[in-house]
């Protein structure tokens, strides 16, 4: 297939025009009107698994859900679409298709090169993607990323484990050693620590967002070695959160609420909020205001909550927890703060140091933070 | 040690306990593979039947509350697309291993398409039978939590390698496989004999299915199989058509696959890609150490398409 300039229409888009041109030179009054009309919209959401995986497709397929709901908003979506070329068709077909202007491409792998070829391809869609580094005079300003600090609930989630594990113990089952992961296996830690300094937590990666057989091993060898309390970021924690519960040990969930699966040891979660950014986007779109390219935050801005706490947990727990959440949500509670040493030994935050959560750096961590057993 | 921590005798224990968990659905879609091949087809649609077994038994076990009538439902499931690969296969001109691949794609796609529904609610699971009572360590117990899919497969696999030395449908079976002419000749329909071993794959497969939805790790999402139903075609390759064989075979491979998380849980944190590879490199060495060019492989059916 030949590239054609994006800049000049193709023989269809002309002769759409043109008729187009036609009958608003035979009907003036409709045709002001039609062009004045910005309330409708066309989104198209692309999710990597299942919409209904308990997980973060269906976090972000809740928002896509309630968006349907706005007037003038039609959405289409397509499920388990791989982190390959075929992302690129999708979009295209969203775009050519059925008109899509906005497009939410949720899947980390879909940012560099898919996204970004298409939205050379596209200049006028909008590209809002999820958890990408979004970087001004680098990226195209039709794309951007959204992403939240659920790393603030990872640190609640550590602060309830820290009370509830016996063993000292927790556990992390991670599917990539990639910045977002790292950061929440470090804000668990840390938040277990928060409450008693010599809890170690276990890092197990499994290699892949979705390998149920692999998660359960992960957990099971987890429980044989004494951790109590596990969490993960995988893309569907169903598994985990059920293995945990059936060799009786405490889970905390990711993503979305998974209390139902594990009655008994489920002690709090993580949970995203997509809803605010989402409609803020397609705000911004049907009113013709500039696209916001870089979107972030965490509880202050309400992109993220957390599950109400389960029976096994503490007063304690839930007093300690509240209290920091009340600071997070007034904004001015730092999560990375020196003195700080990375698993080596190296330092990596030296004292006196603090870095607020909006900082671009910490979107960039490599390192895990001393007491977090395992390597990137 | 305070009776809660393993540290290094974690890593056998895992591996013990892995094996037990992880080997069945191996197990039983190499021995239904392997009554297939036994009759001179290959089934490469086992991965389909697999996906569509999970999610059928997961889907008849969370209606009914019976999760032995989701097996039974897996199995006739697993039958139905055998079934319909086996005559298939019986048109003429028709080569075995395109239709299984058709059969692999649309087997998943049918899962996948029909399972929507059942990725969210919980089905009741197999009960597990114990056979740890008596160690006083919690992780052996659990190591020792065994299914009785697991010990009904085992049986099988020795009943199967009896059966094709002992009983006349099994030599039957081995006949149609190794020379079509002489079976016809004798007076028995290749064909029939070819779809039926299919089918019985088939079932078999199906039930492997049933084990991951309603066991280990016991719940149907679309990443389930991640390709566990064609790495057991391969198994019945690497163990030489030998049920007995297919069943160390899917001991080494359950084993080998939990050797990753098992090693890192104590500590073994670097190269986890490598052991998580170890399932597939094992295949391999193997394969290289048992492999020549003088010889067809040793036990192979003369009819099969990939060694005629």
């Amino acid at each position: 297939m030949t590239e054609r300039d994006p800049r000049y229409p193709n023989r269809r888009e002309m002769l759409r025009y043109l008729s187009a041109g036609a009958a608003a030179a035979l009907m003036p009054g409709y045709a002001s009107r039609a062009l004045a009309q910005t309330g409708k919209l066309t989104v198209g959401v692309i999710y990597v698994g299942p919409r209904d995986d308990y997980g973060y497709n269906q976090a972000q397929a809740q928002a896509a859900a309630a968006l349907k709901k706005m007037p003038g908003v039609k959405v289409v979506e397509q499920e388990k679409v791989p982190e390959t070329t075929d992302v690129q068709k999708v979009m295209g077909s969203m775009i050519e298709q059925d008109g899509a202007t906005l497009l939410f491409p949720t899947s980390f792998g879909y940012f560099d090169p898919h996204m970004l070829r298409m939205a050379e391809k596209y200049p006028k869609v909008r590209f809002a993607h999820c958890g990408g580094m979004w970087t001004e005079g680098k990226h195209p300003m039709n794309t951007g990323s959204y992403f939240g600090y659920i790393d603030e609930c990872q640190y609640l989630n550590g602060v309830v484990a820290g009370y509830t594990s016996k063993t000292k113990k927790i556990g992390f089952i991670a599917a990539k050693p990639i910045p977002q992961v790292l950061r929440n296996c470090n804000a668990f830690l840390m938040g277990a620590r928060s409450v008693d300094p010599k809890i170690t937590c276990q890092l197990i990666v499994t290699g892949d967002w979705s390998l149920p057989v692999k998660e359960a091993e992960a957990t099971n060898s987890m429980v044989d070695q004494g951790v109590d309390v596990i969490t993960c970021h995988v893309d569907s924690p169903k598994v985990i959160i059920e293995t945990a519960e059936k060799r009786g040990i405490f889970s905390a969930g990711y993503h979305a609420n998974q209390a139902a699966l594990a009655p008994k040891g489920y002690i709090t979660g993580a949970e995203w909020n997509w809803l605010t950014v989402y409609t803020e986007h397609v705000k911004n779109a049907m009113e013709g205001k500039p696209f916001k390219n870089f979107v972030r935050g965490g509880f202050k801005e309400g992109f993220v909550k957390m599950s109400a706490y389960g029976k096994a947990v503490p007063d304690a727990a839930k007093k300690k927890a509240d209290g920091i959440k009340a600071q997070m949500m007034k904004g001015d509670y730092a999560i990375f703060k020196g003195p700080l040493k990375d698993n080596t030994g190296k330092e990596i935050i030296p004292a006196g140091k603090a870095f607020v959560q909006t900082d671009p750096v910490l979107e960039q961590m490599n390192y895990l933070v001393d007491g977090v057993i395992g390597k990137v | 040690m305070d009776g809660t921590e393993l540290g290094w005798w974690g890593v056998p224990i895992g591996v013990l306990g892995g094996a037990l968990r992880v080997s069945t659905p191996f197990l039983f879609v190499s021995l239904g593979e392997c009554i297939t091949e036994k009759s001179g087809r290959i089934n490469l649609g086992l991965e389909g039947i697999l996906v569509t077994g999970a999610m059928t038994g997961y889907a008849i076990s969370f209606v009914t509350g019976n999760p032995w009538l989701g097996v039974l439902a897996a199995g006739f499931a697993g039958l139905l697309l055998g079934l319909i690969h086996g005559l298939i296969c019986n048109l003429p001109k028709v080569n075995d291993i395109a239709v299984g691949i058709g059969l692999m794609l649309f087997g998943t796609g049918l899962a996948f398409f029909l399972g929507k529904p059942y990725v969210q609610p919980t089905a009741p699971n197999l009960p597990s039978i114990s056979f740890g009572a008596w160690s006083s360590s919690p992780q052996i117990q659990a190591a020792l939590q065994v299914s009785p899919l697991f010990l009904i497969g085992i049986a099988l696999a020795f009943l199967l390698a009896w059966a094709f030395k002992n009983t006349r449908w099994g030599l039957v079976v081995r006949m149609v496989g190794d020379s079509s002419d002489a079976a016809r000749a004798m007076g028995y329909r290749v064909n029939l004999v070819r779809t039926l071993a299919t089918a019985a794959g088939g079932f078999l497969s199906g039930i492997g299915g049933s084990f991951l939805s309603l066991y280990y790790p016991g719940s149907w999402s679309e990443g389930l199989s991640s390709g566990q139903g064609l790495m057991a075609v391969a198994l019945v390759i690497f163990s030489r058509w030998n049920p007995v064989y297919c069943f160390y075979a899917a001991l080494l491979f359950g084993g080998a696959g939990s050797l990753g998380p098992a090693l890192q849980s104590v500590g073994i944190t670097s190269g986890y890609y490598l052991y998580n590879a170890a399932p597939y490199v094992l295949t391999l060495a193997i394969m290289i150490a048992t492999c020549s060019t003088r010889r067809t492989l040793a036990g192979a059916p003369g009819e099969l398409s990939i060694v005629r």
